[in-house]
């Protein structure tokens, strides 16, 4: 067969290739414009044809927006409210899981049914009468509306039962006749082993969280409760024309996820890939 | 992690019910005990998931009987929001966007991802930064990502403009700013952002494939399409459902990507349903009449999610 030969296998390699890189640049370019535009002076963002280089480099940008942006309290909001939020749901999310995925008990399936049944319902359904609920317990306008936003979530419960029915039942069937409760062998056998889907959880639930912008938009009308992403919008709103300033800030907002997401990848990738496979 | 166990169809993930057992007394009371214990690991989360979601789901469909607005009286008016949708020139221009958005950006996007996980199972050297690559827009903050995109698809000044200018003569789109091409401005945009995830998700479904049936496929002369289309796809269903529910899902709710890089405009060419609850709700207070745009919401993407369950139901049978 003609497409058995190695020549002309090695030529397809040699597509494969070309055509990956391709999609890498152009999928990147928007990022390495962003950078580079961040470091140029601002009546040198838009010239033709495209500057790839910033000549001179403009750091400057990087000092400036400190002064003109309240980035030292969005990030401390977001911060705030992202630690709770993973918090939360990690905690509970994983302690539920137990109970969905290690315990036998009526009503269990038709309760996880109704778990799952509502990745179906979009938030921007009921955004209103939750809106309202939230308001009656005076907690609009605070960060805890959007802690209570995020933190109870349909997907941490998910992903950890699928991690957990990985795990042997004989393992959690040993500790219970060596007279463990259930509650010590979710602490004590159960927690100390899904450490890689807690990290998932952790890192996936975390980024959601400071990548928010509907929540707080609703929630959150007093400046000083501004997150990052608010502070951003609002940022390019009153900063219109100055481009490179925009680019500075947006480079900012995302620099910390950035962080996270080269060191943690693995723990993203495979958290992703669990909630797929038997989804 | 450990690899989930695949290749089977439980695509709910229920492990096996537990033997009969013969009802005697010290059974019924452990039982009574281990629901108990059972419960009591669910409730922490499960009481925020009730308050928080079921309730104001349930909420949603009285409040859209009502005329509730900023006086905060709601009044029973029966179907008359439903009534006033039916001429609501603002609505059909939501609902129409809507579905135009979903027309594109689901095909789009599982076409592209698909693309996107087959190249990186051919394991080419290189394929994990290119993962890397391809998922990283997924992460990224909606509002820094509108704010390149905008900057990018800016009609005279713009990059993407210049390079089209190599190749056309005469009239650029105008993206953003155009009433013809906002929306595929942000269907464009929506898809580079989210196909890194359904790559992910169809390459834990490409590692589902057995090799044999390619090796078999291969030595019966059928080509790389033959094998792709008769070997590959089969064998991706559960994936390809799971992928199809969640884009559809996420296509018809569509609403920050649209909110921060066009507010829906210009004029109301990209406005979507999203928005027009979100209008209607937080900047006319009219409450009751948003609730019934978000109902429209909620049945079309729990009817879609149905239909398309329903499908892969007989096509597994």
């Amino acid at each position: 067969m003609a497409a058995r030969t190695s020549p002309l296998q090695r030529s397809g390699r040699v597509l494969l290739y070309a055509v990956m890189i391709v999609a890498a640049a152009g999928i990147m370019l928007p990022f390495i414009w962003m950078v580079v535009s961040s470091l140029k002076m601002n009546n040198q963002v838009f010239t033709a044809p495209v500057q790839w280089i910033p000549d001179p480099v403009q750091w400057r940008n990087y000092v400036d927006i400190w002064a003109k942006a309240d980035m030292v309290t969005w990030v401390r909001n977001t911060l705030i409210v992202s630690v709770a939020v993973t918090f939360l749901q990690v905690l509970t999310g994983s302690f539920a899981a137990y109970g969905f995925a290690k315990m036998r008990f009526p009503g269990r399936d038709a309760l996880f049914l109704l778990y799952i049944g509502t990745i179906a319902v979009p938030w921007q359904s009921y955004m209103i009468p939750q809106f309202q609920m939230i308001s009656g317990w005076g907690l609009n306008n605070t960060l805890f509306a959007i802690m209570l936003l995020q933190a109870f979530g349909a997907f941490g419960v998910f992903l950890m039962k699928q991690y957990y029915e990985s795990i042997p039942d004989s393992l959690s069937e040993a500790a219970r006749i060596d007279g463990l409760s259930e509650y010590g062998i979710w602490a004590r056998i159960i927690l100390p082993l899904s450490v890689p889907a807690l990290a998932s959880l952790t890192i996936i639930t975390f980024v959601q969280t400071w990548n928010d912008y509907l929540g707080p938009l609703i929630y959150l009308r007093d400046r000083p409760l501004w997150t990052i992403q608010l502070g951003l919008q609002s940022f390019v709103g009153e900063y219109n024309a100055e481009h490179a300033l925009i680019m500075t800030g947006s480079v900012l907002s995302v620099l910390p996820i950035a962080l996270i997401f080269f060191l943690g990848q693995r723990y993203f990738v495979e958290g992703i890939a669990t909630t797929g496979v038997k989804g | 992690m450990t690899t989930p166990v695949v290749g089977n169809q439980r695509t709910l993930g229920f492990s096996q019910p537990a033997p009969q057992q013969p009802l005697r007394k010290p059974r019924t009371s452990l039982k009574l005990r281990n629901a108990l214990v059972g419960w009591t690991f669910i409730l922490p989360n499960f009481l925020g998931f009730a308050v928080l979601t079921l309730g104001p789901v349930l909420a949603l469909f009285y409040f859209s009987l009502t005329s509730w607005n900023i006086f905060g009286n709601a009044e029973w008016v029966g179907l008359e929001n439903f009534t006033r949708l039916v001429e609501d020139k603002s609505f059909h221009k939501a609902l129409g966007n809507t579905f135009y958005y979903a027309a594109l950006h689901i095909p789009l996007t599982i076409v592209v991802s698909l693309c996107l996980a087959l190249l990186l199972n051919q394991k080419l050297r290189g394929a994990a930064f290119f993962r890397t690559v391809a998922f990283f827009p997924y992460i990224t903050s909606i509002v820094a990502v509108a704010v390149v995109w905008n900057m990018l698809f800016s009609p005279e000044f713009g990059p993407i403009n210049q390079f089209l200018s190599l190749f056309i003569d005469g009239d650029l789109p105008g993206w953003t700013v155009s009433k013809d091409w906002a929306m595929p401005a942000v269907i464009i945009v929506g898809t580079w952002k989210d196909m890194g995830y359904y790559m992910l998700l169809f390459l834990a479904g490409l590692q589902t494939v057995p090799g044999e049936l390619h090796e078999a496929a291969r030595i019966d002369g059928a080509n790389a399409w033959q094998r792709f289309w008769n070997v590959t796809l089969p064998c991706l269903r559960p994936t390809m459902f799971f992928v199809t529910v969640m884009v559809t899902i996420q296509s018809f709710k569509v609403f920050d990507l649209i909110l921060v890089m066009t507010d829906g405009g210009p004029g109301q060419s990209s406005l979507v349903l999203s928005q027009y609850i979100w209008q209607k709700g937080f900047e006319q207070f009219e409450l009751g009449y948003a609730s019934a745009v978000a109902v429209v919401l909620f049945l079309i993407c729990i009817s879609v999610t149905v239909v398309q369950f329903l499908y892969n139901k007989r096509k597994e049978a």
